[in-house]
């Protein structure tokens, strides 16, 4: 009886700083100041649909999903050797996926920097090498490689965690009845694989489109995604109205693809 | 054999490109030159320099003081949560428990901006206790869900046992529950605790009137080249989270000869 009212004091911490605040979103994004009082407006919300806007949510979209693909096609692989038997102490290649995640990102992403630069450390390399120098610093591509250092891990470990529950004898099976390694895996293994891909879709894409601080360190000044937007609608030019208006689209926007994502999972549900 | 080798170059590779930028760091803290790409020679003199510069020294004691405090507020708060949620049931539990992954669903930025409105529009200054009252609030959906878990594997008739034998319930609670799902609470508070002292886009909007964490002063930094002191502070710190796993493996690996330990296990 007495237990319901101990998650009391949570339920109220949740409202207050959870759902409360969210409201106030809403609130910023639907009025404007009018005469000393704030009136109902659609203004803010229809500027989000502006060309120029448009743009910079495309152009968030795009990268978001340029670097979940990269992070795809990059961490199965790496999913699929870690589980596979030639490696006995795969658990602590595991923690190895996870270990860069204890340095601090910004700081991560900023040596970056040192590598990418004219005069960094990869171009020293290509030079001795005797390959044409790359200068993608300030570029789309830097921030890809961004996006796609930081949440790698992300996609690797949901992929990892259900191809190490599938059941080994179904493989052997697969080969003694005659497949070819390439037809278990496209026949066996990925398929029962699909929900660990579809955590890390959302958990590489969901980041990667909210970013600001790896556009504005890798990507320079004219690079802005949608995240950059938001931030200097409440930082530098204080619109809270239509940096309001923009997080709710950017909301909406997640929940639309997490929902049709998960639905594409079926009735098991649950995001992990 | 072949697919074996293969299979060696490609993980080393992909370990090459996550732990380059590491490397990077670590290496130009002990560079005496000091802008970044050139190296002029080894040097700790960064080392030395670091426990001096008061303007580091006070975010790393921000960073410090508010993920203990955080951690250890979010720990009891969300225990008695996940109590309190273990013995509701229906919609009400659903609703209750669903509330929970709000915090981690909710794109960071969406959350660091909503509370710097919410401070405001309550007038919170915006500091340290703001950023202090942020960062509970993401920590504690990491500390229900990992305290849930093991309160549904409790025995409950243990605890019917000790009422039958005339424990008040609190009593009851601390000396046969609370054993029972401490390795939660533990893992809860770890998670919590990491969680805050890496965290930026929270505290970034949360936060205001010279309190900065590590993470905000790297921030700022980037933009005018960073300074080799924090690359030695990161060397630092990320030698104590190695250090860290390190005994806690070596105490798993000890635990589980003696008894079977749950830390990591479902």
């Amino acid at each position: 009886m007495k237990k319901k009212l101990i998650s009391g004091p949570y339920l109220a911490w949740m409202l207050i700083f959870s759902i409360l605040p969210l409201f106030l979103v809403v609130w910023y994004a639907l009025t404007a100041e009018s005469e000393g009082e704030r009136v109902f407006t659609l203004a803010h919300l229809s500027r989000v649909f502006e060309p120029i806007y448009l743009r910079v949510i495309w152009r968030s979209l795009r990268l978001a999903l340029i670097s979940t693909a990269f992070c795809f096609l990059l961490g199965y692989p790496v999913a699929l050797i870690l589980t596979s038997r030639h490696f006995k102490r795969h658990t602590i290649l595991v923690v190895l996926v996870v270990l860069p995640m204890w340095m601090n990102f910004l700081a991560r992403t900023y040596a970056w920097l040192t590598l990418l630069e004219k005069n960094g450390l990869i171009n020293h390399i290509l030079a001795f090498l005797h390959l044409p120098a790359m200068n993608i610093l300030y570029t789309d591509a830097a921030v890809i490689l961004g996006m796609v250092y930081n949440f790698l891990p992300f996609m690797i470990l949901p992929i990892y965690s259900t191809l190490y529950k599938i059941d080994h004898s179904l493989i052997e099976a697969a080969e003694d009845l005659g497949a070819t390694p390439l037809t278990t895996f496209r026949r066996v293994i990925f398929p029962q694989s699909l929900a660990g891909v579809l955590s890390g879709v959302i958990m590489v894409f969901m980041p990667a489109v909210t970013t600001f601080v790896i556009s504005r360190l890798l990507g320079g000044g004219q690079y802005t995604l949608i995240g950059n937007m938001i931030e200097q609608q409440f930082l530098t030019t204080y619109d809270w109205g239509f940096g309001s208006a923009l997080s709710l689209f950017l909301m909406a926007l997640l929940l639309i693809t997490g929902s049709v994502l998960m639905r594409s999972r079926g009735e098991e549900g649950g995001l992990w | 054999m072949v697919r074996s080798w293969g299979s060696r170059v490609y993980l080393a590779l992909i370990f090459l490109f996550l732990y380059a930028p590491i490397a990077v760091l670590m290496v130009f803290s002990f560079n005496s030159a000091r802008s970044r790409g050139v190296w002029g020679g080894f040097t700790l003199d960064w080392y030395a320099q670091l426990f001096q510069d008061r303007q580091i020294m006070s975010a790393l004691y921000y960073t410090l003081l508010c993920a203990l405090l955080a951690a250890v507020l979010a720990t009891a708060l969300g225990t008695v949560a996940a109590i309190g949620l273990s013995g509701m049931r229906g919609l009400p539990r659903l609703l209750a428990s669903n509330l929970a992954y709000l915090p981690m669903i909710n794109p960071d930025i969406v959350m660091g901006l909503s509370l710097m409105l919410l401070f405001i529009s309550l007038k919170i200054p915006l500091g340290f206790v703001s950023m202090l009252l942020a960062h509970i609030t993401f920590c504690l959906p990491f500390v229900i869900f990992s305290v849930l878990p093991k309160l549904k594997q409790t025995q409950t008739e243990l605890y019917d046992a000790a009422l039958d034998l005339g424990a008040t319930p609190l009593y009851a609670y601390a000396k046969v529950i609370i054993p029972q799902i401490r390795p939660g609470i533990v893992t809860g508070f770890l998670l919590a605790f990491t969680m805050s002292i890496d965290d930026f886009v929270v505290s970034f909007f949360a936060t205001g009137n010279g309190v900065t964490n590590v993470a905000i002063t790297i921030y700022s930094m980037a933009r005018r080249g960073m300074n080799p002191k924090i690359n030695a502070l990161l060397t630092i710190m990320f030698a104590g989270v190695i250090l860290l796993l390190f005994i806690a493996n070596r105490r798993l690996a000890s635990d589980t000869k003696s008894k079977q330990s749950t830390l990591f296990t479902k």
